[in-house]
Parts: C-alpha cells; sequence; structure tokens
C-alpha cells in the first residue's frame, strides 16, 4: 500500500506535490472556475460519455493499435511495442483532447473556441472539432511559427478556422498561448479556450491528462492480450508541455515496477544554449498560469527554447512532469536535434514509419537509456512526420 | 499610516493613479518620470515591473516591458533606483508585478526591500486571492505593504466581498472585459458595472483601471468611484518623448482639466 504523498496525483487545490496550482489574473478567475467545478461532472456524465466514446471510436479511430515492432526491436535487443497514436486522424494524439474538450465546451454553452498552437498539430486538432461541431475557431500561432509551418496554418484555414499571429515576444508558442490567455480575458462568457497540453492553470493540466489518458488505459488492455500482462517494464514517451506523456504515463503512474522515461529536446546540446530540456535547465517558476519548472533567466525572464521540433520548444513542462521529476518517478532523457533526425530515419527504414520530429527523440532514448533484454517497451509514438516533411529535407542526410 | 490609506482619507474623489513601466523609455528614466507624474498632480503611482509574459496586458504596455528589458531592468536594478527616492516623491508609490520574478528574487527579500526603500503597496495580478491567504498575507502584512486585488464585470457579488475583506488601500477595479489598452469611449454597460459595485457599500474605495485614456473617461469613472488609473495611454504619451517633462505635464493636464 502506498501512502497519498507517494501517490502521483492532484489535489483538490491542482497541485501535484509543490507544482500546479492556478497562477491566473482575477479577470480568468470566473472561467476557470467555471471549469474546474464543472468539467469532471460533466465528463462523468451518460450524454458526455456516449458522445465521447463515438467519437473517440469513429471519428478519431480508436483504438489505435499497439503494433510489436520486430525489425526495431531486433536492431535494439528487447521486445518493442509502438502505441500508435500517428494513426489517429489528424495525425497526432493531440486530437483526443480536442475531442474531450469541445464536447465539454458544448455542454456549457459556449460559442466560440479558442487555442494556441506552436508547430501546429493542436491548432489543427481543434479546427477539425470546430468544424465538426459547426462552432467558431480562433487559433493563436507565433509569427515565426506561421512561416515555419505553412501547411498546417493552410489546413486550418480549410478547416475554416481564422489565425491570428502573435506579434509579441519571441513569436513562438509561448508567446501564442499569451495571446490566447488574453483572447479570453476579453470574452470570458461566450468563449472557451483549448489548451492543448497538461499545462495553464487547474483544472487544465489533470483534465488534457485525463483526456489523453486514453492511450494507456488501451496499451493495457492490449498488452495483457498480446503478452498476458498489463504492464510494460518500460513505457517511453517525449515531453514538450507533455500531453502525449501524461496519456502513456498516466495509468502507470502508480505502477512502481513500470520504469516512465520522459524524453526531452536537448537540441544543439543540453548547454549549448540552443535547447529545450526544461527537467535539466528550468528552475522553479509560474508560467502560463501553474508553478513547475520554468527555463528563465535569474531574474525570472521566460527564456526562448530552441528545438528543431517545434512541439518540443517550450520553456516549462506540464505540472505533473515537473512533480515526477521532482520525486523520481519518471527518469529524464534529453535527446539532441541531430540524434532526433536520425531516429526518424531509422524508424521510417526499419518499421516503414516515419515519426513526427517530436516521436523521433522518444525513439532515440532508446539510445541513451538501460534496460535488459528481456525488457518489454512501449513508446508512444505520438505523431506521424507528415508535417514535418520540410524539416526531413533541409536536415538532408538520408 | 500608510501613505495610500492617507490619500483616501484626505481626498475622496479624482484620485488619479498613473502607471509607468519602471525603466520605460530609458533605463535611467524611473525616477525623472516619477517626479514629473507628481509635478503634474497625479495621487499615486504605479511602477510597473517588466516582464517577458504579461498576459494581463495589452499592446502598449506589453512593448514597454520588452524595451524595459531590454534596457537592461530587473528588480535588483529597480531596487537600487529606488533608493533615496522618499526625498523626493511623498504620493504613495506602488509596485505592479507578475508573480515569477518576483518569486525568483525571493518573495521576503521583495517585501524588505520595498519597505527599505518606502513602496507603499503592491498590485500582482496573477497571484490569486487564496494563494495570497495561504503563503503571503502575513510576510506583506510584516512589511506594511498593502496589495490591490481586482474586480472584473464577470466578478460575483460574493467573490467582489471577499476581495473588499481582503483587499488593503484600494481595490482594482478592471473597467471590461479586456487587457490594459487605450479605448475610445465607455460603454452604457461598463457604467451599469460601475453603478452596480458603487452601490455595494465596500469599506474599500475603488479605482477604475483599463481603458481610462483621457480628461473624459477619467471623469466618467470618478463619477462612479474614487479615481481611475492611466497606463496605456500615458505609456504612449511618453513612449517617443523627447522631452519627458513637457510631455508628461501636457498629458497630465489634459486628463485633469475639469472640461
Amino acid at each position: 500500500m502506498k501512502t497519498s504523498e507517494q501517490m502521483i496525483q492532484v489535489d483538490e487545490k491542482g497541485f501535484y506535490g509543490k507544482f500546479g496550482g492556478a497562477y491566473i489574473p482575477e479577470m480568468l478567475y470566473p472561467n476557470v472556475e467555471e471549469l474546474r467545478e464543472n468539467w469532471e461532472a460533466i465528463v462523468a456524465s451518460p450524454t458526455y460519455q456516449e458522445e465521447f466514446q463515438s467519437l473517440l471510436k469513429d471519428f478519431v479511430g480508436r483504438p489505435t493499435p499497439l503494433y510489436f515492432a520486430e525489425r526495431l526491436s531486433a536492431s535494439f535487443g528487447a521486445k518493442i511495442y509502438l502505441k500508435r497514436e500517428d494513426l489517429c486522424h489528424t495525425g497526432a494524439h493531440k486530437v483526443n483532447n480536442t475531442v474531450g474538450q469541445i464536447i465539454l465546451a458544448k455542454k456549457l454553452g459556449k460559442k466560440r473556441i479558442i487555442a494556441e498552437t506552436g508547430a501546429g498539430q493542436h491548432g489543427v486538432a481543434t479546427a477539425t472539432v470546430c468544424a465538426l461541431m459547426g462552432m467558431d475557431c480562433t487559433i493563436y500561432m507565433g509569427e515565426l511559427d506561421i512561416k515555419r509551418q505553412r501547411p498546417n496554418v493552410e489546413r486550418m484555414r480549410i478547416l475554416g478556422a481564422k489565425v491570428v499571429p502573435a506579434v509579441s515576444g519571441s513569436k513562438t508558442l509561448k508567446d501564442a498561448t499569451n495571446e490566447a490567455m488574453r483572447a479570453w480575458i476579453a470574452d470570458p462568457v461566450g468563449t472557451h479556450y483549448i489548451i492543448g497540453s497538461v499545462v495553464g492553470p487547474h483544472p487544465y493540466p489533470e483534465m488534457v491528462a485525463r483526456f489523453q489518458s486514453v492511450i494507456s488505459e488501451e496499451i493495457k488492455w492490449q498488452l495483457l492480450a498480446k503478452e498476458g500482462r498489463e504492464n510494460p517494464d518500460l513505457v517511453i514517451a517525449c515531453v514538450g508541455g507533455g500531453s502525449n506523456a501524461a496519456g502513456a504515463f498516466y495509468h502507470y503512474y502508480n505502477e512502481a515496477a513500470v520504469r516512465l522515461i520522459a524524453v526531452e529536446a536537448a537540441g544543439h546540446g543540453i548547454h549549448s544554449g540552443k535547447s529545450a530540456a526544461t527537467s535539466v535547465l528550468g528552475t522553479p517558476g509560474i508560467l502560463h498560469g501553474s508553478k513547475t519548472l520554468v527555463m528563465q533567466t535569474e531574474d525570472g525572464q521566460v527564456i526562448e527554447p530552441h528545438s528543431i521540433s517545434a512541439g518540443l520548444d517550450y520553456p516549462g513542462i506540464g505540472p505533473v512532469h515537473a512533480h515526477l521529476h521532482a520525486v523520481g518517478r519518471a527518469e529524464f532523457v534529453g535527446v539532441e536535434d541531430e540524434d532526433a533526425m536520425k531516429a526518424g530515419i531509422l524508424l521510417s527504414r526499419t518499421e516503414g514509419i516515419i515519426p513526427a520530429i517530436e516521436t523521433a527523440h522518444a525513439i532515440h532514448a532508446l539510445n541513451q537509456i538501460s534496460f535488459n533484454p528481456n525488457d518489454l517497451i512501449v513508446i508512444n509514438l505520438s505523431g506521424r512526420g507528415d508535417k514535418d516533411l520540410e524539416t526531413y529535407i533541409q536536415w538532408g542526410n538520408y | 499610516m500608510n501613505r495610500i490609506d492617507y490619500l483616501f482619507q484626505t481626498k475622496k474623489e479624482r484620485v488619479l493613479s498613473i502607471y509607468v513601466t519602471a525603466g520605460f523609455p530609458k533605463l535611467e528614466d524611473t525616477l525623472p518620470v516619477m517626479e514629473a507624474i507628481q509635478a503634474a498632480g497625479a495621487d499615486i503611482i504605479e511602477l510597473g515591473i517588466p516582464y517577458s509574459d504579461p498576459i494581463a496586458d495589452g499592446p502598449t504596455i506589453q512593448e514597454s516591458n520588452t524595451q524595459a528589458l531590454e534596457n537592461g531592468m530587473s528588480i535588483k536594478t529597480l531596487f537600487s533606483q529606488l533608493v533615496g527616492f522618499r526625498a523626493k516623491i511623498h504620493v504613495p508609490v506602488i509596485l505592479m508585478g507578475y508573480l515569477n520574478p518576483i518569486i525568483q528574487f525571493g518573495v521576503e527579500e521583495f517585501c524588505k526591500k520595498c519597505k527599505e526603500v518606502g513602496v507603499d503597496g503592491l498590485i500582482l495580478p496573477d497571484l490569486p486571492m487564496s494563494q495570497y491567504l495561504e503563503e503571503y498575507k502575513a510576510l506583506f502584512e510584516e512589511y506594511g505593504l498593502f496589495i490591490s486585488f481586482l474586480i472584473s464585470p464577470q466578478t460575483s457579488e460574493k467573490r467582489i466581498r471577499e476581495v473588499d475583506e481582503n483587499s488593503s488601500g484600494f481595490i482594482y477595479m478592471v473597467s471590461s472585459h479586456a487587457i490594459t489598452g487605450a479605448k475610445s469611449a465607455i460603454s452604457k454597460e461598463q457604467e451599469e458595472y460601475f453603478e452596480r459595485v458603487a452601490n455595494m457599500n465596500l469599506t474599500h474605495p475603488r479605482l477604475i483601471g483599463f481603458g481610462i485614456s483621457d480628461a473624459a473617461t477619467f471623469q466618467l469613472a470618478s463619477r462612479y468611484s474614487q479615481g481611475a488609473i492611466i497606463g496605456s495611454a500615458f505609456i504612449n504619451a511618453i513612449a517617443n518623448s523627447s522631452d519627458l517633462n513637457r510631455d508628461i505635464q501636457a498629458f497630465l493636464g489634459g486628463v485633469l482639466a475639469e472640461n
């Protein structure tokens, strides 16, 4: 029996240990309170569940396969399964959360949806469910990212979303998130803000994790069917804000025998000054409404991170991950740009799957951690590489 | 007695608070700008601590934050600039800032420095009231620092009463669903909200901020409260100034004109 202090779980104020909470301007208090008070009851209701499950099955395409990667296993000397979130509609796990939140928004009587996006995956997943529900959709995206991620910008526009450039600060994901929060302040009554990762003020981190927890829920029964056991020895997932990792870890948080491997982007090298390895470079601080590890100057100004993958290019991590790191429940690994690209090619050549560059970081982690030849490893294949073709082409080393 | 309480005891209406980002437009302008604000007739100076991610602020104040950070402003530098400022400034001075830089500086050390240099109060938009009560109330009181919490048109009556109970000095009344920034006029709906709150008989005086930019909006706000706070419009007035004294005098002269 574990004591409650050892359990990985959120408390009623939204803290995982020392991390979390809701550090928001008073103008957002009514919105966040409305969500906090209502989300669990709404999500638990039969009408919600019926719609949610039906959309996950027929619209998203769940359950996603748990695929035994035979040639990859042979090359690393372990038994490796890939959880195929890349096969979700829109190409990544992000849609699990947007489906969950859009139904919630509808039940709360909201008419308009806003969201932030970095690479555009969450923006596309949000625009998609807004089209599905006929809801007005505005996506905030850094001006720099708009230039870097043209195809996703056009995807959102085709789906009927308005894409608004964030022109403040560094003009990337962090600033897009600031702009989305400002937009929410400006229309608190009619708008729901779909945050795309396990970040933001309570209850977002737990709510998004819950919507993504379908990943580990499926892994459990799929693994039982294939291997006669629910628990693998290791679960590996990449972490930017950390939503796919939270989903893959969720039902294993409190299974001590399962090693949780969180893979961060080390960019040009963890200490190169161009990195996004928040668990190493971050210190406790407040970012986007929660207390977590933040990459910042000693004066408390937020530092712009770097990663070749826009989805990992974030100066914080979700509070649950900061907690998993603080208590040593998860092992954190930093994978550099170049190694991630190589791992992307490796997976393409051994399994016929071109992964998102975010996901490629998780693949490369196999080279940086120790495991036994008999170990059963599940890697969360969070997204497909279509969106990254331009980056693969520019890298060119294949 | 705290200067903020003294002010509201002696002046019941048309109290004007001017927000300016510390270290803006130039790093060394902090004190000269404060002196000019006081000389031009403002009652309170709200000094903003620049931050990389000011989520409650609109483009004008964001840009002034970025500029001040590029100028090299930090909490450390600010306190070094503020040493001895009480020799020249007698109006209440409030520091407005986001929580993260203050946490990194050390909250207790921050409070201590505030008291040492002569700061009277704080506005910390992303410090939730519950967290304040749990972690910081005792500390702020120990160092004699007032705190103003915010209310907005969405704030429930129950919550407004809690804000009234836990604020010291005055309540910061956000005029609309908006981030900071100059707007042209105040709507009927906003006036109804001002009136609703005015009729609640709150213990603390209220200053209305966000969207107050000139004599007309200042007078309107003053009709429903003890006064108002001007930020973005003031920042705009000094952003490209070649003569701060002249431009601050002109701006405040305009705002304070009776008609």
